[in-house]
């Protein structure tokens, strides 16, 4: 029965062994880029750690806000959008009825020669350190009747009515243009951000506490051995002063 | 000072000539790369496109997309709405969420 007790007890103690070889197997090679158990090390290690774990928390931060307002301006993007394309399409229908209305030449000529111009003021507006453009709209000429190029004689009402149509969306689709462009940077922005944020916590930051978790094992077996040596020689120089052997033998 | 730019076929932009924008006719998809790198590296901040004229030179398109100017929007021709522009919406929520979650129905 005692014989029984001891063999089990003796096997689990070999089963233990073996689990902490293999942990101790385990670390040594996550910390895969091979550090040098050093003091020095340590505190590089740590100071790592530290930052990376700022940077973590800073980063995720700056996700979080910029998923929040990108998912106002994507709605937005998308209303726009729906609203534009919808007058778009209106007033493609209405220059197909004018065009039918009149002959080729005439609406050649009628459109040949713009009066109207329009130049765009861009200014960058900063969010969550995204540049994104603002662009502000200015026509050459304050009447907005100028978008009339051309006499009244031999053009079909039709057409004043088309043009008049595309006129009326030109506001919303600068807009467009502006929260579109703003999207998509802000989109590739998120990406880059999450990427950052996950490279972070799954391979920085554990690299960074198993090479921490390395040296200091490593640093108190160094030390451990160490004492055992001092402890050795100290026998042994005892030995050599008082021969303590040779005293007990006589 | 910057300008707006639309970029298709005839039919489908002519009617912007009349509002001041600077409309460039272009069909074919070579002519059309050309075209947006020379528009793209000067003073234009918009550049519309059709969108049928969009699919054919996507890859193209997509150099502009992390670049603060110029801005290139889609817009449907007089062909009718091929659905392009709100697609390009999608992909963007889809790149900076993972999954389309708010359109996607």
């Amino acid at each position: 029965m005692a014989n029984a007790t001891s063999e089990k007890s003796r096997s689990d103690l070999e089963l233990a062994r073996r689990d902490l070889n293999a942990e101790r197997k385990e670390v040594i090679e996550l910390a895969s880029t091979q550090v040098t158990p050093t003091r020095m090390e340590l505190t590089k290690q740590k100071r790592k750690l530290q930052t990376a774990t700022r940077g973590h928390k800073l980063l995720k931060d700056k996700r979080d806000e910029l998923m929040r307002q990108f998912m106002e301006l994507v709605r937005e993007n998308m209303e726009l959008r729906k609203k534009v394309e919808a007058g778009i399409k209106s007033a493609n229908t209405n220059f197909v009825i004018a065009k039918a209305g009149m002959s080729e030449e005439i609406l050649n000529v009628a459109l040949m020669a713009p009066k109207q111009e329009v130049y765009l003021e861009v200014s960058k507006k900063n969010v969550m350190s995204v540049d994104t453009p603002v662009f502000e709209y200015k026509t050459r000429t304050a009447d907005s009747n100028d978008i009339y190029s051309y006499g009244f004689a031999f053009t079909s009402s039709d057409l004043d009515g088309a043009v008049k149509s595309l006129a009326d969306i030109l506001p919303d689709m600068l807009l467009l243009a502006e929260r579109e462009k703003a999207c998509q940077l802000m989109a590739s922005e998120i990406e880059k951000t999450r990427r950052r944020v996950n490279a972070l916590e799954h391979v920085i930051i554990p690299q960074a506490q198993t090479n921490i978790k390395y040296i200091t094992m490593k640093l108190d077996e160094n030390e451990r051995s160490t004492q055992i040596r001092l402890m050795k020689v100290k026998d042994m120089m005892l030995e050599e002063a008082h021969h303590y052997k040779e005293k007990q033998q006589a | 000072m910057y300008k707006i730019a639309v970029l298709g076929d005839y039919d489908s932009i002519y009617g912007f000539a009349t509002l001041g924008l600077d409309t460039f006719p272009v069909t074919d998809p070579a002519e059309a790369v050309k075209k947006l790198h020379q528009l793209g590296s000067s003073e234009y901040a918009v550049i519309y496109m059709t969108e049928g004229l969009a699919a054919k030179i996507e890859h193209e398109i997509e150099k502009y997309k992390e670049q603060t100017l110029p801005a290139i929007i889609l817009i449907p021709g007089v062909s009718g709405n091929t659905g392009k522009g709100i697609e390009g919406v999608k992909k963007s929520v889809e790149q900076a969420v993972g999954s389309d979650i708010l359109f996607s129905n």
